[in-house]
């Protein structure tokens, strides 16, 4: 009897100290990103995982500079841009591929699926060269045409997994209602595709939100460079001095919007990552 | 309300031929049920005269106009589909606004016919809650008031009661059959179930591996199947097969001998010649009369079933055949008993190998007027 209450007591130490290094894992390097930026530059070396005292300075030293303004109104730009163009072209893309019998419909599924498989670098060059050609360099344009590159093929192949599984018949009886296609897309499987919509919408936010390597490549100068790339750029006093409290605390401002994002769409998102795992 | 014709209309999914050579005439107001066993092409049937899939040939007409290019609304069908399809993130008002809407119908007129939809299949009550909220039985209503609502001149129904239980569908059945006479429409039924489509039909269309095998009012196809899978998919229980041996017997039809149950007379034409022919013989576990047997003769009775107001007998033949047999409850046998059988000539069927039934000796119309007493 206590032996098995021992066992039973050892095992929920177990399970939450596992719990607890899961944590240690996943939120110490944000953890250690705020308490870095709200440190002043002086005290920057001294390795401590507590703040004594709150120093906000980075705070207010970081949005006051106009480039950093310019690089969020760039980001929100190119963020938004690449999630409406992802999802229309994704939803009407997913209609094709999910509901409309044609040849050769599993081939166009594997081609969407293998353009996502290069990585960014192989393509870099030749997509500068497409970008230049059409006038795009260092412009909002081109980060947002090379982000929905990248962005469509998930968008494409989620939403259509997440059509098929809507029942014909729906379809149908939109039609024996009289329903264009365009009609049956938008207000009756649309509503219905809204998790899958905001999953994949808030994913490709992300991505365009965080990318790096196109950002740097395709655009010039300050005022057209989107939130990574600036904060990269964040240069300190000296040749010898990197400002990691000003970068930490940009940081942590251009997160906050991901963070609000995610808890908006929380329950959605949730609802949008199961909702295939039970035929509904 | 209009009539609908099909003319040799066939469909191919590829090189399957799913429908062959169908030619129906259904008039204006009638109720048709298609029936037939699972894969037989009865949904595809429906879909076809829906606009749902295009006829790879012949004609559809409707009202005379051939149709054929037409979309669904074009046709003016409204259609009840088996899992109800309906839009689940509409609220009922909204499920059965959706066509009147995109008819640009005016929103008074498209207020008016929703309530007076709601209101012709009690959905009064309902009418904002949302598909999820409702009853099986409500959904089913809803479905069907969607498809009414535009006021269709043909409704069409897939298997509308599959998804209800068995007391509900006896329910619903029941008020598809008086919607059918309040609203006079011209309605075609697709069913597995034969016990819906003698119910509800004025006439059943029996289809059998995408071709029509026999057409006629509930009572023809009971009592004058064509065929043998006619005479085997309606009536429960299934009717009796026994094969037996028969000789063409002049103008009174044809002798036929079976093991266990002797030599009869059909009123059947035997076009073969004199020799002796293998048949099937047919007949409905009503027009079978046991009668108790000495010792082991006859047929073993495996199981008997009793209902109440009546009791079935399952036997076996020497062969190994199974048959059924009604009887008067309580049926004064048990299981292990032996009995003999009796059956009327005139109520039996005969087929021959190719399935077809043998056409009666006399005209349909002067059959015997009494039937023997043997009859229970
Ligand atoms: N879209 C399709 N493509 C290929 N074959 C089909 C299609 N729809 C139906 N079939 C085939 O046609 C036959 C009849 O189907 P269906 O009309 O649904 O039968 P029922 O409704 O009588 O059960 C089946 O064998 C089915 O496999
Ligand atoms: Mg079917």
């Amino acid at each position: 009897m206590t032996l098995r209450m021992l066992k039973a007591v050892v095992l929920k130490i177990g399970f939450w100290a596992l719990v607890g290094v899961l944590m240690l894992y996943a939120i110490f390097p944000f953890y250690y990103a705020v308490v870095t930026s709200l440190k002043p530059s002086s005290e920057l070396f001294e390795v401590s995982y507590w703040i004594d005292d709150l120093d906000f300075s980075n705070y207010v030293a970081v949005p006051s500079q106009p480039a950093f303004l310019a690089a969020i109104r760039n980001s929100v730009i190119v963020a938004v841009s690449v999630v409406i163009i992802a999802l229309l072209l994704g939803l009407t893309a997913a209609w094709a591929l999910g509901r409309v019998r044609f040849r050769g419909r599993t081939t166009v599924m594997m081609l969407v699926l293998g353009v996502s498989m290069f990585p960014q670098v192989a393509v870099l060059s030749g997509l500068f060269e497409v970008i230049r050609t059409l006038d795009l360099y260092n412009s909002p344009g081109g980060l947002i045409l090379s982000y929905t590159i990248f962005t469509l093929p998930f968008t494409v192949w989620i939403l259509t997994t997440f059509m098929r599984q809507l029942p014909d018949e729906l379809e149908e009886a939109a039609i024996v209602d009289g329903a264009s296609p365009w009609v049956t897309l938008t207000k009756v499987f649309m509503p219905l595709l809204w998790p899958a919509m905001a999953t994949t919408g808030l994913l490709a936010f992300i991505a365009a939100w965080n990318e790096f390597l196109f950002a740097l490549t395709f655009t010039l100068t300050d005022t057209q460079r989107t939130v990574p790339v600036a904060i990269a750029l964040i240069s300190g006093g000296s040749q010898y001095e990197l400002p990691w409290g000003p970068i930490m605390a940009a940081s942590v401002i251009v997160t906050v919007p991901l963070v609000v994002l995610v808890v908006i769409f929380q329950r959605r998102i949730v609802s949008g990552l199961t909702a295939g795992a039970v035929k509904g | 309300m209009a009539s609908v014709t099909l003319e040799r209309v066939n469909k191919r999914f590829g090189s399957t031929r799913v429908i062959e050579d169908v030619s129906l005439d259904i008039s204006d107001g009638e109720f048709v049920v298609f029936v037939g066993p699972s894969g037989c092409g009865k949904s595809t049937l429906l879909r076809l005269i829906a606009g749902l899939e295009s006829i790879t040939h012949g004609d559809l007409m409707i009202d005379g106009t051939r149709v054929n290019h037409l979309t669904p609304p074009e046709r003016g069908i409204g259609m009840v589909f088996q899992s109800y399809a309906l839009y689940p993130h509409m609220s009922v008002y909204d499920n059965i606004a959706f066509g009147l809407k995109l008819a640009k119908s005016d929103r008074q007129t498209v207020d008016e016919r929703v309530r007076q939809t709601a209101k012709i299949l009690q959905l009064d009550g309902l009418l904002d809650r949302l598909p999820k909220a409702l009853s099986g039985g409500q959904r089913q209503r809803v479905a069907i008031g969607r498809a009414m609502a535009r006021e269709p001149r043909i409704l069409l129904f897939d298997e509308p009661l599959s998804n209800l239980d068995a007391a509900l569908r006896v329910q619903t059945r029941n008020e598809i059959a008086h919607l059918h006479a309040r609203l006079g429409a011209t309605m075609i039924y697709v069913t597995h179930d034969q016990v819906e489509a003698m119910t509800l039909a004025d006439r059943i269309v029996v289809l059998n591996e995408g071709h029509v095998e026999q057409t006629g009012s509930p009572r023809e196809l009971y009592e004058q199947p064509m065929s043998r899978f006619v005479a085997g998919f309606i009536g429960s229980p299934k009717m009796n097969f026994l094969t037996a041996l028969a000789r063409a017997e002049g103008d009174a039809g044809c002798r036929i001998s079976i093991p266990g149950i002797g030599e009869h007379v059909l009123p059947r034409r035997l076009l073969a010649s004199e020799r002796e022919t293998r048949l099937t013989l047919g007949v409905r576990p009503e027009h079978l009369t046991p009668t108790a047997a000495a010792g082991d003769a006859g047929f073993n009775i495996l199981n008997v079933e009793y209902l109440g107001s009546e009791a079935y007998l399952y036997l076996e033949t020497p062969e190994g055949e199974a048959l059924v047999c009604r009887t008067e409850a309580p049926a004064p046998f048990v299981r292990g008993d032996h009995v003999t059988l009796d059956f009327a000539p005139h109520r039996a069927h005969l087929f021959d190998h190719d399935g077809r039934a043998l056409p009666p000796v006399h005209d349909a119309g002067t059959e015997p007027a009494t039937a023997p007493t043997t009859f229970s």
